[in-house]
């Protein structure tokens, strides 16, 4: 157990490298190893052209995907132990309803990239502020804070659908719809900043905690009686947790199933232990968004919006998991 | 070590008290069982011992001090709670579990060394639980959970642990190795609070008995001179008679 553990960490070590490297080979202009590693290293020997393309453009989003894959896979999994429920993922909260909402805002004002980023990051922390409220004037209890999440991301479903109602179907209509699909292709140096910012400091702020996310998975009582105050460790977990969903969700869109499926391959290779699957989640998300997006820009003549490749891939994983799940508690055969 | 409920009474709901003038007090070595009808309080008096309730009038002292008052981490070190075992959602390992024990010893964003592992080591041995220790939670039997559950109290450091019907869902043979492990413990000073369904486990393993009748800690004493038919059918409103085996031991029986 202990050997197939320390297998599974060496090959994370080399996978994510591996995956980085790829997505800045891989594009539409074929690959060209040798320029790439010249363009990379600045070195002579590569038109102006292609090193712009490397640097200014496969290098940012790559990045961006890495960041955007560890941060879906990371808040999914600290939501997963402390709703207690394998089930739930990121969006449990209300934070992508709230994002699509402040999105679409900024697309039918125009408001451009910093705008719709600013805008949709602002939407999302709102939803979850609200749920928070909900829960707090009842007791913030997970399951007062899962009917939460439901009604205020159907409340911003409304107000997504009036939006899309009354935006130009000729502009800014399909600018909503396309942006919902979700993708990496607006990810640049001037784009990702407040990305890489924020998944830095929520990456090391769940690397430091992970260990006592296992106490937040057994009951409140529990929890307290082992001298936790766990309202407050809940509400920081929450708030980071968000933070790190709505700045991915920013620069990349609607993005499911990363934060569902990926924290349950992880949990499947190295138990449960948060301790462990903290930082496995976080690699395997960045490497499968990594590994997704370069089939996102390559796979067809144009691009594959990446929020229906992690459905085609997602839904199918889901399943096989979901069925290991009742298989282990005996419901099917 | 000492625990002491004093007058306590509370109500969920005002005006409703589930508990109303409730007294116990527990010391090293002590097994007292807290005996009741099903709603009696014998919950609500747990979590009030723990320190999850505040009593809204009465107090509960730790060695003198009012529970209420003592930091949560260091009441955890001193006082432990085993709940009902239950179904995890997550398949941790015994040790795992155990492991979680140690919360109240390490700070918000240190992980567990080697000293914690040593105390997992030394609590699960106490219960005899050292074999299981990589096996997950979710594949060991009621009565191997409930020890499980009772060494991660240990872990905490506590010198007296709470248990919440420790018998539930467990056969007979569980049952015995579960009181088996408590009576160990108690006679090295360890001491426990135990609500109980179960007079005849009170007759068993108790060296102090507490009947909870509508809230109020009406009879407590040994369980040789307190559980008599006449406190029983107060508790639970049916007749009841005491039998005495070829052994001495005295069982009750539903008359």
């Amino acid at each position: 157990m202990t050997n197939s553990r320390g297998r599974t960490t060496w090959l994370l070590v080399l996978l994510l490298p591996l995956a980085f490297l790829s997505a800045i080979l891989v594009g539409r202009y074929g690959i060209r190893v040798e320029e790439t590693f010249r363009a990379l290293f600045g070195l002579d020997g590569v038109s102006e052209v292609f090193r712009a393309l490397v640097l200014r453009v496969r290098l940012p989003r790559a990045l961006a995907a890495a960041c955007i894959g560890a941060n879906l896979a990371v808040s999914g999994a600290a939501f997963q132990g402390l709703f207690r429920n394998p089930l739930v993922d990121s969006r449990i909260l209300g934070v992508s309803s709230g994002a699509a909402f402040g999105a679409a805002v900024a697309l039918l004002i125009s408001a451009g990239t910093v705008g719709l980023q600013a805008l949709a990051f602002v939407f999302a922390l709102l939803a979850v502020g609200l749920v928070c409220l909900i829960g707090l004037c009842f007791g913030s209890s997970p399951l007062v804070l899962v009917i939460g999440g439901i009604l205020i991301s159907a409340l911003f479903n409304a107000l997504l659908g009036l939006v899309k109602y009354v935006a130009d179907p000729l502009s800014s209509l399909p600018a909503i719809t396309y942006w919902l699909l979700g993708g990496l292709s607006q990810a640049r140096w001037e784009t990702i900043g407040p990305l890489l910012a924020v998944t830095g400091g929520g990456l090391v702020f769940f690397h430091v905690i992970r260990w006592r996310l296992n106490v937040l998975s057994l009951s409140d009582s529990e929890a307290t009686a082992m001298g936790i105050r766990i309202r407050g460790l809940r509400a920081f977990v929450i708030t980071a947790g968000t933070i790190l969903i709505a700045s991915s969700v920013a620069v990349a869109g609607m993005i499911g199933w990363i934060g569902l499926v990926v924290p349950h391959v992880a949990r499947a290779w190295v138990g449960p232990d948060h301790g462990r699957m903290i930082p496995v989640s976080a690699a395997l998300g960045a490497i499968t968004v990594l590994t997704l997006d370069a089939i996102a820009r390559t796979a067809m003549a144009s691009e594959i919006p990446l929020g229906i490749l992690t459905g085609l891939i997602g839904v199918p994983a889901f399943f096989i998991l979901f069925l290991q799940f009742l298989q282990s508690r005996g419901e099917v055969r | 070590m000492n625990l002491e409920a004093r007058h306590v009474s509370y109500a969920y709901v005002p005006g409703q008290r589930v508990l109303r003038d409730t007294s116990l007090s527990v010391g090293p070595g002590d097994a007292v069982f807290v005996l009741g009808a099903n709603g009696s309080g014998k919950t609500t008096l747990l979590d009030c011992l723990i320190g999850l309730r505040r009593p809204q009038e009465g107090i509960v002292l730790l060695d003198g001090d009012d529970l209420q008052r003592i930091p949560p981490r260091e009441r955890a070190r001193r006082i432990g709670l085993v709940p009902q075992i239950h179904e995890p959602v997550f398949a941790y390992t015994v040790g795992e579990i155990v492991l979680m024990g140690r919360a109240p010893h390490l700070g918000l964003f240190a992980r567990p060394g080697k000293r914690d592992q040593d105390a997992v080591h030394r609590a699960l041995e106490a219960v005899e639980l050292r074999s299981l220790r990589d096996r997950p939670y979710t594949e060991t039997s009621g009565g191997e959970r409930q020890r499980a559950l009772i060494a991660r109290g240990l872990a905490q450091g506590a010198a007296c642990l709470l248990m919440d019907e420790p018998a539930a869902h467990l056969d007979p043979h569980h049952q015995a190795d579960v009181f088996a492990a408590v009576s160990r413990l108690s006679s090295e000073g360890f001491s426990f609070v135990i609500a109980s369904h179960q007079p005849n486990h009170a007759l068993l393993y108790a060296n102090r008995v507490v009947f909870l009748i509508d809230g109020e800690t009406k009879v407590q004493g040994p369980p040789e001179t307190v559980v008599t038919p006449e406190t029983l059918r107060l508790a639970y409103g049916m007749a009841f008679e005491i039998v005495r085996g070829a052994h001495g031991t005295r069982a009750v029986i539903p008359k």
